[in-house]
């Protein structure tokens, strides 16, 4: 599949970036945080799922390779623009109509708090259409209602390649309930956030 | 989870909220709004009730009511949950408190009763036990006879195991615990020092005095204005130099509240009222 004007339109007007990652994911995501240029002029929240009690570098790692200011999701926090989100391990992360974060620690779901859903459910209904989404690697199905959610409420949606991914469950999940409009290789989703 | 066209909009939240405040009294008009609606369409799912039907429900079934504030409070909780939290409590915070005579301590919105008993153990592990007190309160009645219980299974305690490790703590968690089949109870003689009883954040005001107050991932169930009003309560119900302890990625952003707190911790949002 390739980019066609449509896709880049509507990354181009989008005001909100959403990554969903598991297992496989996280090296690509690292990837697309060192690739976004200072001038981004988009907040991008990123949801990875990863274990509670380890102090995780990930924070640190992505920052230093960041040319964007780049934190963990603090509750109530207002989304800025040129900003990355990474939310935080043992909760999950809404958002609301207002435009700021709210976290909540209920039961998790596919075993996985932060669940990419629960972000992305909440996201169809605070952005609308005005949001871009990509569901990538891993190895359940979080993330693939979530997704069709977005669809549904006119943000662009798209999941990595299963082909292409080291763990296809998720993306694969997320193409069985027609949930990812574009289905696209790493280098193409490279090509896509680049425009 | 699908999402089978469950909608609920913006005024039928609301609806909701006015409904439950006239017939039941509990007010959730200052709720943070993405997490509740989530709550009350995974109600509607589970019950398969649109939200006429629920509507219908929540006026005319009474034992519904108690099923429904199950589901809406969240009543997720570990024992030691976040252990560089309890780290950081015993090492910066401990030997303060323990210059005290008496030291009262105040778990609001304790739900099962899992952080009083993490607290009790904490202070029996550092020699505090008789000379503390820790009341836990919650709006869930149901949830606070699970509390005074103290009845965890296995499986439950396994993970909190795990949590007490990384505390920092030397003992073991399980030494606190009477193990039969499949359940865990806690010791009685942390039982001693704990009372549960009912209190509504929203509604109702000081009880006692504290040397610490323990509110850790409540607030992020409230919108920025009821924030603000129950760091009063709190403010008001914490002895001067006492303790504020939030929950890891909750902080305290009212100016008018960051004058009246010292830091401790901003890692683990452990504050110290200031005497002014």
């Amino acid at each position: 599949m390739s980019l066609d004007n449509n896709i880049i339109a509507h990354w181009k007007r989008s005001e909100f970036l959403l990554i969903g990652g598991s297992a496989g994911s996280f090296k690509l995501i690292f990837n697309i945080v060192k690739s976004f240029n200072a001038d981004l002029d988009k907040a991008v929240i990123i949801i990875i799922h990863r274990k509670k009690n380890f102090f995780s570098e990930i924070e640190k790692l992505f920052a230093e390779n960041s040319r964007i200011s780049l934190k963990e999701i603090t509750d109530k926090e207002i989304i800025r623009k040129n900003t990355i989100y990474i939310a935080p391990p043992n909760y999950h992360t809404l958002i609301e109509k207002d435009g700021s974060f709210a976290l909540d620690v209920s039961e998790a779901i596919w075993y996985s708090r932060p669940s990419i859903d629960v972000t992305f459910e909440s996201a169809a209904e605070a952005f609308k259409g005005r949001c871009t989404a990509i569901l990538l690697s891993g190895a359940n199905q979080d993330g693939a209602v979530g997704l069709l959610k977005l669809r549904d409420n006119g943000c662009l949606t798209i999941a990595q390649n299963p082909e292409d991914s080291e763990m296809p469950q998720m993306p694969l999940a997320a193409i069985e309930i027609k949930a990812a409009e574009y289905i696209l290789n790493s280098e193409e989703i490279f090509g896509l956030l680049r425009q | 989870m699908s999402t089978e066209q469950e909608i609920l909009s913006v005024q039928q939240l609301d609806e909701l909220i006015d409904l439950i405040k006239k017939f039941h009294g509990f007010d959730f008009s200052f709720y943070s709004k993405a997490s509740l609606k989530r709550r009350v369409l995974r109600i509607m799912q589970n019950k398969k009730q649109t939200f006429y039907d629920l509507k219908h429900t929540l006026v005319n079934n009474q034992l519904f009511f108690q099923e429904f504030l199950d589901e809406i409070t969240v009543n997720v909780t570990e024992m030691f949950r976040d252990p560089s939290f309890y780290k950081a409590l015993n090492n910066q915070v401990i030997p303060y408190l323990s210059t005290y005579q008496h030291i009262k301590m105040w778990s609001a919105g304790c739900s099962s009763g899992e952080e009083v008993y993490s607290l009790a153990i904490l202070m029996n592990e550092t020699g505090l036990s008789k000379k503390s007190f820790i009341y836990g309160t919650d709006i869930n009645t149901e949830m606070l006879k699970e509390a005074r219980k103290g009845i965890y299974s296995l499986k439950k305690i396994k993970s909190y195991a795990e949590n007490y490790q990384y505390s920092g703590l030397k003992g073991s968690l399980t030494d606190h615990f009477t193990i039969m089949y499949d359940a865990a109870t806690v010791h009685s003689e942390l039982k001693h020092n704990t009372l549960f009883s009912v209190h509504n954040l929203v509604s109702d005001a000081i009880f006692n005095e504290f040397q610490l107050i323990s509110c850790r991932n409540v607030f992020i169930y409230f919108e920025s204005e009821l924030q603000e009003k129950i760091l009063e309560l709190f403010y008001n119900s914490l002895a001067p130099l006492g303790f504020l302890c939030m929950g890891s990625k909750e902080t305290i952003r009212s100016d008018k509240f960051k004058k009246k707190f010292k830091v401790i911790s901003s890692k683990e949002n452990i504050y110290q009222k200031i005497v002014t």
